[in-house]
């Protein structure tokens, strides 16, 4: 099966091991990504104002090229996704908002929604399954206590995301089960981690990053997943807690086997 | 008051003031909450008075997240986040008003902050 | 020739100061038959009804038309002043110019126009009016209570106290409902066990009630005064008659991890079991879904130490089919799920818990014996926090959008009584409003303020974050301090929105009774007629119609059995004259009207006709039931060759009058 990926921006730069063990792991389960030829950067946030058109620009572009292909559209950083998504539901929900964005981008055909977008998460529960998922396990990852960080873009606003229960989810973690870890849940994982605000705010920041981290170290994890580079980022540097984070993509290919040879 | 900024913002915004039954549960919930100076809850209430401007030269404006627990978890559907998101960019809009600006960055950096974080915040501190 | 009489009313100044009623009676005396037209200040006065029956008399009246308020608030009072003096009182139009024309319009030119075509309407339709006789059919004396908790529990003391049969039918094994649950009722802080289970008890003694616990409604047909109920008794597995009540099997079942769901989960209890000592009927339940015997046929323990040999492996539901005057609806209410509420960490952590779950941990006969200890490690809390309206008050989207009305209350109680029995524990609660209508209410929660120094703040909890040493952070807002508070909690406690029992609404559906959108049972008329369904002898008690306390509970219980006696005492009831019929020369049988009939009032007989050409021939064709219908005109909309025809808002009626109206 073949799907639209888009990567953003993050993934091409800092965020290159997410991209890489994501396409490796896609691979090794019969999933073809195939990556837009003239993508662009998402914006990061999205500006839920009505008036604000231009900002949802660059999304609709990437949705409709893989509309124009016919094909479903996969995302797998957290922000990009949570853009890419709210701005499907808007254009597909306020009518005013998609005329002027069609009028604006001017496209063969009016675009009004069609594309369907998946979280790669949501690409292994609902096109790959988690059964099949943990058939193909090679390496299961047997007693590690994994914490799934949702941070608030996976889930919310859960009209517009609908991928999981916003206060219950389990995708993330029927996927640690899939790969033969156990899920650590602690009350946190759908917390914010100060996400930008650690461009001028580190303190902020590190509150919340500590309140996520001491949250999953209390509940006893040994490592932290997330989907997310910005997550990673003030989990990892502005947090004081000793735990390890990781990419969700990771800790797939290495339970499918094909980590090492991502990194030979 | 200002009935010119007031509908300004909940254009913008679109959510629906009066929908708020003043429980602050958003202000419960809030992740920022210690950081600002007018809350969610406030947010709500004061626009609905029409008093705008106050929440516009306020820093609590460039504190939210953007997180959407206050949107997600507001028993009536009022969706604050929102409307804090339509009074920063009454504020940013305003010439000469970015409230970053590029010269800014380089003293940022560090070897690991991901792009993302950059492009957000432009997003989100400037026009 | 028609002598129709007109008479415009004022409403003192409801209608005179929005409608020149001078005008409407002056315009409408110039219309085709009109003999008199009159106006007065208040026509349904007594004085303003001896105007009305003068002139009837005077002028020989054919026909009348009242220019007033709606139908629904005093056509009956014309109608029978019209019988008083021998006017048939189908002869008698109301024409509603004050919620219709008075109350929502502010011009006075254009309301008083309209106040004239709506007369000009009301005149054109009596022109056609034919007098009509109300029929009579005859009541079955027994009444049937569905649901046995407190409310259907009191209707039905009520009822038997008036010397008719009556029937109760209890989903569980035993009746009691909620009430039994609970462990005090506020106000007064009486145990509500105390005060409930002598009426439980009552019900067994009283001969003239007759209990069917395991039971539930399977089918309902009939109308009012003549409803026939199949009762459904599902199997339990015992003989109801031999079982004594010992206990003996639910002490030595070895079946021991069954939830307790009297105790909402929170301890065990056997395969077979009774659900708590005052159980009424005493009588024990094999779970099916537990119980070896029944799942693989491995065990029998229970029928061998039973010394009655009531148990009985093959017992198979039973259905019992009975009939009945009226119909009491007491199904009552359950708190909501929280799966949508999870930022309380509900499902994360047993030390959340609800309030009724808070009940149980209270009780005496629930599962700590009456000590409040925490779920997770039985250990004694000394911080509780309550979140009030979880779930109440919300938008559509995100909940129920009413108060619920009694959490305000119970959680006041539970706090006093925590501060009472644990002093050393601080509880506050978190509100948005505190909602004390009632005797005594208001006093009751300053007391627990006041007196017992609960801490009642306003704000709301915004995320429950439980910690692994035990406790449970509660992160919440103080909106009067304007902070952000985290509380270092042992327990928290949330007043949970409650909404109508799941089995209400297919119950609706069978009695054709009306609900709201929340699934609460509709009043006839939310002000007048608040116990009544509006489908004639369906009665309505306790929670099943709205959020209640106990003693509003009773009171409504009490009121829906003098609603019910009213009707049982009757021997024969009037019925609506206006109801539909069917041209049977014109009816081709498609069966349109059965399809949209709310009452089930249409049936099909095979008839035979004679043809022109002198032969017969045998045609299916509607037929209406006079005592089912209700004459909500639904069959003569949907009839595709106008065979169908309502009597007193007949077809050439409504024309004319949209004809007048159009003129």
């Amino acid at each position: 099966m073949t799907f639209s990926y888009y990567p953003g921006c993050t993934l091409k730069t800092k965020a290159k091991v997410l991209d890489k063990y994501a396409r490796a792991s896609a691979e090794a389960l019969g999933i073809t990504l195939e990556e837009p030829a003239d993508w662009q950067c998402c914006g990061g946030a999205y500006t839920t104002s009505a008036d604000e058109i231009a900002t949802k620009l660059s999304a609709v572009r990437t949705l409709n090229s893989a509309k124009e292909l016919g094909r479903d559209l996969i995302t797998v950083c957290s922000a990009c996704h949570n853009v890419i998504k709210q701005t499907n539901y808007d254009i597909s929900n306020n009518e005013d908002m998609a005329m002027k964005v069609n009028n604006y981008l001017k496209l063969d055909e009016p675009y009004n929604g069609e594309t369907k977008v998946y979280h790669y998460l949501e690409m292994l529960r609902d096109v790959v399954g988690f059964d099949t998922l943990r058939e193909k396990v090679v390496n299961p990852l047997k007693g590690k206590k994994i914490a799934a960080y949702y941070g608030c873009l996976l889930l919310r606003p859960s009209k517009a995301l609908a991928m999981d229960d916003p206060e219950n989810p389990t995708i993330m973690e029927d996927f640690i089960r899939a790969l033969g870890a156990e899920p650590v849940i602690y009350s946190q994982r759908n917390e914010c981690c100060g996400g930008y605000i650690t461009m001028e705010d580190k303190a902020q920041a590190s509150k919340r990053s500590n309140a996520v981290m001491d949250s999953a170290k209390d509940k006893g994890a040994d490592m932290v997943i997330t989907a997310c580079p910005l997550c990673m980022y003030n989990l990892k540097t502005n947090s004081d807690v000793d735990l390890p984070v990781v990419y969700f993509t990771e800790l797939l290919a290495e339970a499918l086997g094909v980590k090492e040879q991502e990194e030979a | 008051m200002d009935n010119k900024l007031k509908e300004q913002v909940l254009r913008s915004s679109q959510v629906n003031v009066l929908k708020c039954m003043r429980c602050g549960k958003c202000s419960g919930t809030c992740p920022s909450y210690d950081e600002m100076e007018y809350h969610p809850h406030q947010f709500v209430y004061m626009v609905e008075k029409g008093d705008i401007e106050k929440l516009m030269n306020s820093k609590s404006i460039y504190k939210c997240l953007t997180c959407f627990a206050c949107v997600d978890r507001c028993p009536r559907d009022v969706q604050p986040a929102k409307i804090v998101e339509a009074v920063r960019l009454a504020a940013i809009r305003q010439q000469g008003n970015n409230h970053l600006i590029p010269d800014q960055i380089p003293s940022m950096l560090d070897e690991e902050l991901p792009q993302q974080a950059i492009v957000t915040a432009f997003r989100k501190y400037t026009k | 020739m028609q002598r129709i009489g007109v008479f415009v009313c004022h409403c003192g100044t409801n209608i005179a100061a929005t409608v020149d009623v001078k005008a409407v009676a002056e315009a409408l005396q110039h219309e085709p038959g009109v003999v008199i037209s009159k106006e007065y200040q208040y026509m349904c006065s007594e004085a303003g009804q001896n105007l009305v029956k003068d002139a009837i008399k005077e002028y020989n009246l054919s026909g009348i038309v009242i220019c007033s308020c709606s139908p629904r608030m005093h056509e009956n009072t014309f109608r029978k002043a019209a019988a008083s003096v021998g006017l048939n009182p189908y002869l008698v139009e109301v024409a509603n110019i004050r919620e219709q024309c008075s109350w929502i319009h502010k011009d006075m030119e254009e309301a008083t126009e309209k106040a004239i075509i709506l007369g000009r309407a009301a005149i054109a339709k009596v022109h056609l009016n034919a007098p009509l006789t109300a029929g009579e059919s005859p009541v079955a004396k027994r009444a049937l209570v569905i649901g046995g908790g407190i409310a259907g529990i009191q209707t039905a003391l009520d009822i038997a106290d008036a010397g008719f049969d009556v029937d109760i039918v209890e989903k569980e094994p035993t009746i009691g409902g909620k009430m039994t649950q609970i462990d005090k009722t506020f106000p007064t802080l009486d145990c509500a066990a105390c005060i409930l289970t002598p009426k439980m008890v009552e019900c067994s003694q009283n001969e003239k009630i007759h209990i069917h616990s395991y039971s539930e409604v399977s089918d309902v047909k009939g109308f009012v005064g003549n409803f026939t109920v199949t009762i459904k008794k599902k199997a339990r597995f015992v003989d109801e008659t031999k079982c004594t009540g010992c206990g003996l099997c639910t002490e030595k079942c070895p079946q021991k991890k069954v939830p307790n769901l009297f105790n909402l989960g929170l301890d065990y209890r056997r395969a077979i079991y009774i659900p708590f000592a005052q159980a009424v009927p005493k009588v024990a339940t094999i779970d099916a879904d537990y119980c070896n015997m029944l799942k693989n046929g491995k065990c029998g323990v229970c029928a061998k130490v039973c010394s009655a040999g009531a148990i009985n492996y093959e017992q198979k539901d039973e259905y019992i089919e009975q009939k009945y005057g009226a119909i009491i609806v007491a199904t009552g209410y359950n708190p909501i799920k929280l799966d949508k509420y999870d930022e309380f960490a509900y499902s994360q952590c047993p030390d959340v818990v609800t309030s009724l779950e808070l009940e149980r941990l209270m009780n005496a006969a629930g599962p700590n014996g009456g000590t409040l200890l925490r779920p997770s490690d039985k250990s004694h809390p000394h911080t509780i926090v309550f979140v009030q309206c979880v779930g109440s008050r919300c938008d559509d989207s995100k909940g129920k959008p009413y108060c619920s009305k009694i959490c305000c209350m119970y959680t006041a109680k539970h706090a006093m009584l925590i501060r009472e029995k644990y002093p050393d524990t601080d509880v506050y609660v978190f509100y948005i409003d505190v909602r004390t209508p009632g005797k005594n209410f208001d006093e009751f929660y300053r007391r627990a303020v006041e007196q017992y120094g609960v801490h009642y703040i306003k704000g709301m909890v915004g995320k429950v974050t439980p910690k692994s040493d035990g406790k449970i952070d509660v992160q919440a807002s103080d909106l009067l301090s304007n902070e952000q508070l985290h509380i270092d909690a042992d327990m928290v406690v949330l007043a949970t929105a409650i909404e109508p029992d799941k089995t209400a609404r297919p119950l609706a559906t069978m009695l054709t009774a009306s609900m709201d959108t929340n699934d609460f049972f509709t009043e006839a008329h939310a002000k007048l007629r608040p116990v009544e369904s509006p489908t004639a002898g369906i009665f309505l008690s306790g929670a099943c119609q709205g959020p209640k306390d106990i003693p509003e509970t009773v009171a409504q219980a009490g009121a829906a059995a003098s609603k019910a006696i009213g009707l049982l005492c009757k021997d024969s009831i009037t019925c609506n004259p206006c109801v539909a019929h069917s041209d049977e020369l014109m009816c081709n049988g498609c069966s349109s009207c059965e399809k949209v009939c709310p009452y089930g009032a249409i049936t099909y007989l095979d008839k035979e006709f004679r043809m022109p050409d002198r032969t017969t021939k045998i045609r299916r064709v509607a037929s209406v039931n006079p005592a089912v219908c209700q004459g909500c005109g639904a069959c003569t909309v949907a009839c595709p060759s106008g065979a169908m025809d309502l009597n007193g808002f007949s077809n050439s009626q409504i024309m004319a009058e949209v004809d007048a109206i159009c003129k």
